[in-house]
């Protein structure tokens, strides 16, 4: 067994929070350049320019690209073969605690009923998974309202096929509309169950745009999905134009015969995510 | 694309009267912050025979809950919040004078309908470009519900603040114009690709 401290844990957590809301992901940069250059519309383009100069800012000045820095999700693999000397939920949230506090980062978690800030940015959402090995792979995705709040899950019936997926999806970016911040990335998780799928969406969320799906039949949906909603209109901030989404990602996984599960995560333009290996 | 048209905040019946949606805007000037939870104590206070904390004729809200300053500088990131969340409570400040509103995303028909009436605009800024537009923030300090946090209510002084205008007073909506000129109509139901086998 190999040991882990907590406090590398919570250290490593620390840096992750503040370097995704100030580093946007040089993919996320790469595609927003691909797309201005092909944008039609005047103000569409200088939305983007403006979205891309921000980036640039946000890396020279270590301020948060977004004033949403997010309630802090975590994807974390632990190797069957480490021993966290500890517990893994509370070194986390200590990580994100002062993160959020050292890196001048929003507090923006409350209480649902009465909203009573938290103050400190947590309780973090995380999965876990055990994997192979003896390590820990620690991804941070902090994820802002905006986009969250327009994301959407269908209970479909297994008659509305591959269809009702497509419509369903469609709809979804078609009644967002502006609030979600576009371009949009969109995470899509199909199959599973109710909570299965929405975790599939957001796990798609963390794969590189520009890396294709590693099955061509998803591939090819993708990209389906990917000109029908740019054909919509919407463009950058819903004020009309070819750029509604950067990219779509779909995971999948069996379901149950009577079911057809699917989410739709929306992501911001934002998407921000990092990794660190203990 | 046209230059943007300066306007001076607060604002009149005049400033209002000429722009039309789609004008990019610099502002110069006075605004105020607030959100959800500071809209609902400003409506609380009305419901209660109150004055608001900040004289709202002429005035715009500014949809933002920014990220800590760091040291030595005046405010942190300061990008718009999605201003649906607010429509609930905009047509009672509009019937009070507020001038305008700024955020992203769309407005409701009663909000709309409101700032025909009243003679007000909402005007979007661009969602995410918040460190950005933190430059163009001159001063800030809290006027009320400091308890709130980065919901507080705030002075702003703005120089050059880059806005869209989204609905102006004579009905048009930049959402419904700019998704109609680029939207391609064609038929939903395109050929199925080798996807099919998943139906």
């Amino acid at each position: 067994m190999r040991k882990i401290s907590p406090s590398e844990i919570t250290s490593k957590v620390k840096e992750l929070c503040i370097r995704a809301a100030c580093e946007l992901g040089s993919d996320v940069i790469f595609a927003l350049e691909g797309f201005r250059g092909k944008e039609e519309s005047p103000l569409g383009k200088e939305v983007l320019d403006q979205i891309i100069e921000n980036a640039q800012i946000a890396l020279k000045e270590d301020a948060p690209m977004c004033q949403d820095t997010g309630i802090a999700v975590f994807f974390v693999e632990v190797g069957r073969n480490a021993a966290i000397d500890g517990s893994l939920e509370d070194a986390i949230n200590e990580g994100v605690r002062q993160g959020y506090k050292d890196g001048y980062l929003r507090k923006s978690v409350c209480d649902p009923i009465t909203r009573k800030n938290t103050n400190d940015n947590t309780p973090a959402v995380i999965h876990t998974r055990i994997v192979d090995g003896d390590r820990v792979r620690i991804t941070i995705a902090p994820k802002g309202a905006g986009s969250e709040n327009m994301s959407r899950l269908a209970m479909l019936k297994p008659s509305q096929g591959l269809q009702g997926i497509k419509d369903f999806v469609v709809n979804t970016v078609r009644e967002a509309g502006g609030n979600p911040c576009p371009p949009i990335i969109l995470g899509i998780g199909i199959g599973g169950n109710f909570e299965t799928s929405t975790i599939l969406a957001k796990e798609a969320l963390l794969r590189n745009i520009g890396t294709p799906n590693a099955d061509k039949e998803l591939d090819a949906l993708e990209k389906e999905l990917l000109e029908k909603v740019n054909n919509l209109g919407i463009g950058p901030m819903g004020f009309g134009g070819r750029t509604t989404a950067l990219a779509v990602h779909i995971k999948t996984a069996p379901c149950h015969i009577a079911s057809l599960p699917v989410a739709v995560n929306i992501q911001c333009h934002a998407a921000r995510h990092k990794e660190a290996v203990i | 694309m046209a230059n943007p048209i300066k306007i001076t905040s607060p604002l009149t019946d005049k400033d209002v009267e000429k722009l039309k949606a789609g004008d990019k805007v610099l502002i110069t000037g006075v605004f105020y912050t607030a959100r959800d939870a500071a809209h609902k104590r400003l409506i609380e206070l009305l419901e209660g025979g109150k004055k608001l904390p900040f004289d709202i004729k002429g005035q715009l809200i500014y949809y933002v809950g920014p990220t800590p300053a760091k040291p030595g500088r005046i405010i942190g990131s300061a990008g718009p919040t999605t201003s649906g969340r607010m429509d609930a409570y905009t047509p009672r400040l509009l019937e009070l004078g507020l001038k305008g509103t700024i955020g992203k995303g769309q407005r409701s028909q009663e909000v709309i309908e409101a700032m025909q009436k009243n003679k007000a605009v909402y005007l979007a800024a661009v969602g995410g470009a918040a460190a950005l537009i933190a430059k163009t923030i001159k001063k800030a300090e809290i006027i009320a519900y400091e308890d709130l946090g980065p919901e507080a209510i705030r002075r702003l002084e703005v120089k050059d603040f880059p806005a869209i205008v989204i609905n102006d007073i004579y009905g048009n909506d930049l959402f419904k114009i700019g998704v109609e000129r680029y939207n391609i109509r064609r038929s939903n139901k395109t050929k199925l690709p080798k996807g099919e086998s998943y139906a």
